[in-house]
């Protein structure tokens, strides 16, 4: 990282801890939910982006991740923080577990596999047998968490909702972290070769059967952390929640944000966290539509998602500058 | 020393005097001495988008309303929004209500999942969550949950009427029953259930569907491979038309009980075929503009001409658009009850002091009742029989 990116990070990262400060409550909840947004979509863009393969069906592993931490908390009376490394774990060994078979069905064959999970799953948190642990059909509401008491000892009176934010944030940056760490290194520069030259990758020695499904799951425990982080910003999960348009949606967000980028899921997040309601205010009859107008402006003006985009005008300006 | 004297004497007079013009008029955030501002959330997309419609007939109402004057001389400002038929959304969109566009209260948002989701936040907040728009039962529950009014009749009850009518009227039924997978097919097979009590063994099958299935042929087939004689259809509309028609080309002729969702001539039985639907038992408590016995109803005949006045566009065959109206004209009653003490305290409190009220697009004998431990509006519904023309009502009111 050079160090004006640095400095540009800590920038934002300023920036984003005084945000709560100056919006209302409800903002802050969008923004909670934007961030929660990132970490799914950065998931997602670990499988589609830098692995190349598509997911049609992430939403479910979400919803996963929601419904262990709610139940976690409802059933186990388990803090709230404590139900997200669980939320993750079990994302991980389920996604890795589906990740097995479903990878060796390449391209649409695979997109089509993981859609049936996330048109299946809203179903089976229906099942009655299930229904214990689920809430069937009427969902699961969860307590929202109040800041910690230390923090009011120490002076910093935060209300529930920035308290969320700032929790939210720490995790964001904690999952960012780790996922810039990994990307940068061995691990994703095998996910990258198997993406482009899939045999090449396998002459070189990398065990793309392995690589491809600690892929999925890896990925598959981001979509579990957001999905949990989710669940406590709502307060509420209920399979009408986690239809298999969530799981389009996410694929929207990375496209539109950028491919094999880390900070497009930021932007992908902006997208589909906000421009809905801004389709919405627009035309109550057809907020679809606008959505898609939106979306095809997006894709036509910058076909490498923002963040390519951003990049490029980037590049741009240095070699006029160098001129 | 004099000079000092006179704005203090004219400030302690205002403050003095201020407390006369409060007793007269009082507000709640979202109301004024101009407008309400009331906040309602719809599934304008989604898959329960058919339902929007409800939203629209009910801005067509208030419109109407304020171009006759408004409530007490104030205009409603109906603040509708899309949720998309999603449960995060709705949250989203509540606190966008409540704390952006600060409304008085919450009107008819729709869906069960949809409305638990906002349940805890609206009544930590104190704003009424009035009048949701689903039939789910737990709506009625003025000590956990003050700041939550159901309206309609709830699943429950109904299902459990037609379980007493069976056991009355045919005490060794075979019953099967077709539910769609949700919590209103759900609410509904509770209330039966609980109804036949002991005699849940009357049952011989159960099979549920999806609301997003194609068709429910291969359950009609497997419910009359059943050996049952009678059927009860939990289903909406076009599930409804569906199985009423596979019934009647498979040939099976039980008797036939209908959930009130589906108890519409015009976009049920005119679809699934009027002849195919002689003996159909159903209930209802508000007036199907589609049966030709309230061609003349002046009641019915208002609302017709305010559908073409002020919603056009809006299907005259769909029930939910007579639901929204009548709905609306309850709101109305609350907020003209309020006069001009319009807190969020006032507007629960007169919400649960209806009554005997009624709006005329309601059957006969229908009432809306509510009192601080009650919360449940209409709790009372007509048994109907179809006679290949028109709903036939039998029986007296059931219910509270």
């Amino acid at each position: 990282m050079s160090k004006r990116q640095l400095i540009l990070l800590l920038l934002v990262l300023a920036a984003a801890c005084a945000l709560p400060f100056f919006i209302s409550n409800y903002r802050i909840f969008q923004f909670t939910l934007v961030l929660v947004y990132s970490i799914a979509l950065l998931g997602l863009n670990m499988l589609t982006g830098y692995n190349g393969q598509i997911s049609l069906g992430h939403g479910a592993f979400y919803a996963i991740g929601a419904y262990a931490a709610a139940i976690l908390m409802d059933k186990a009376g388990m803090p709230y923080w404590a139900t997200l490394p669980i939320a993750g774990a079990v994302c991980l060994v389920v996604g890795f577990l589906f990740g097995l078979p479903a990878l060796r069905l390449e391209g649409l064959y695979l997109a089509l596999a993981t859609f049936a999970l996330g048109v299946s799953l809203p179903q089976l948190l229906k099942y009655h047998h299930l229904e214990k642990w689920t809430g069937g059909v009427q969902g699961i509401v969860i307590p929202k968490p109040d800041p910690p008491a230390f923090l009011a000892e120490l002076g910093l009176q935060l209300n529930q909702d920035r308290w969320l934010y700032f929790f939210t944030l720490a995790m964001t940056l904690l999952m960012f972290l780790l996922a810039w760490n990994m990307l940068r290194g061995r691990i994703g520069r095998a996910m990258i070769a198997i993406r482009d030259q899939h045999v090449a990758a396998e002459a070189m020695g990398i065990n793309t059967a392995m690589v491809k499904s600690l892929t999925f799951g890896v990925s598959a425990m981001y979509m579990g952390v957001a999905g949990a982080l989710g669940a406590i910003a709502v307060q509420f999960v209920g399979p009408d929640s986690f239809d298999i348009f969530l799981s389009i949606v996410f694929l929207v967000g990375i496209v539109v944000g950028g491919l094999a980028s880390i900070s497009g899921a930021v932007f992908g997040a902006l997208f589909i966290q906000f421009v809905p309601n801004i389709a919405d205010s627009i035309s109550k009859a057809a907020p679809w539509a606008i959505f898609g107008v939106f979306m095809i402006g997006f894709v036509y003006l910058m076909p490498a998602g923002v963040a390519g985009a951003i990049r490029i005008a980037v590049a741009r300006l240095e070699r006029k500058r160098q001129n | 020393m004099k000079r000092l004297l006179i704005p203090i004497a004219a400030a302690l007079a205002a403050v003095l005097a201020a407390p006369a013009a409060l007793a007269q008029k009082k507000y709640d955030t979202g109301a004024s001495d101009a407008e309400i501002k009331v906040g309602n959330i719809m599934p304008y997309s989604g898959p329960a988008s058919a339902y929007g419609t409800i939203g629209k007939v009910e801005a067509a109402y208030f419109k109407m309303l304020n171009e006759k004057g408004g409530i007490n001389g104030r205009k409603l400002n109906f603040i509708s929004v899309d949720d998309g038929y999603s449960p995060p959304r709705t949250v989203e969109m509540a606190r966008k209500l409540v704390e952006q566009d600060e409304v008085l209260f919450i009107f008819q948002s729709l869906g069960t999942g949809m409305n638990t989701a906002i349940q805890k936040y609206m009544n930590v907040k104190k704003v009424p969550q009035l009048f949701v728009a689903t039939g789910a039962t737990k709506w009625n529950d003025p000590k956990d949950f003050p700041w939550t009014m159901g309206w309609q009749p709830n699943y429950q009850t109904e299902g459990t009427i037609y379980a007493h009518y069976i056991l009355k009227n045919k005490p060794n039924a075979k019953i099967a029953i077709l539910y769609q997978n949700d919590d209103y097919g759900k609410d509904y097979l509770k209330g039966f259930k609980d109804g036949l009590g002991a005699k849940t063994s009357l049952i011989v099958k159960e099979v549920s569907y999806e609301a997003t299935d194609p068709t429910v042929d291969s359950q009609m087939v497997q419910l009359q491979a059943s050996g049952a004689d009678v059927f009860f259809n939990i289903t909406t509309p076009k599930f409804a038309a569906l199985a009423i028609r596979k019934a009647y080309d498979l040939s099976w002729k039980p008797l036939h009980f209908l959930n009130n969702v589906s108890a519409s001539v015009g976009s049920v039985l005119v679809p699934a075929g009027l002849e195919k639907a002689v003996g159909l038992i159903s209930t209802q408590y508000i007036k199907d503009p589609t049966d030709p016995q309230w061609n003349k109803d002046p009641a019915v005949m208002a609302w017709k001409e305010f559908m073409a006045k002020y919603y056009p566009d809006g299907d005259l065959k769909d029930a939910s658009n007579i639901y929204g109206y009548t709905v609306a004209a309850a709101l109305a009653q609350v907020l003209k009850q309020c006069g001009d003490n319009l807190t969020r305290e006032n507007v629960m409190k007169q919400a649960a002091s209806l009554k005997d009220f009624r709006v005329e697009t309601m059957l006969p004998g229908i009432k809306m009742n509510t009192s601080p431990t009650d919360f449940a509006p209409i709790e009372s519904v007509q048994l109907i029989k179809f006679d290949g023309k028109e709903w036939v009502r039998f029986g007296e009111v059931m219910g509270k």
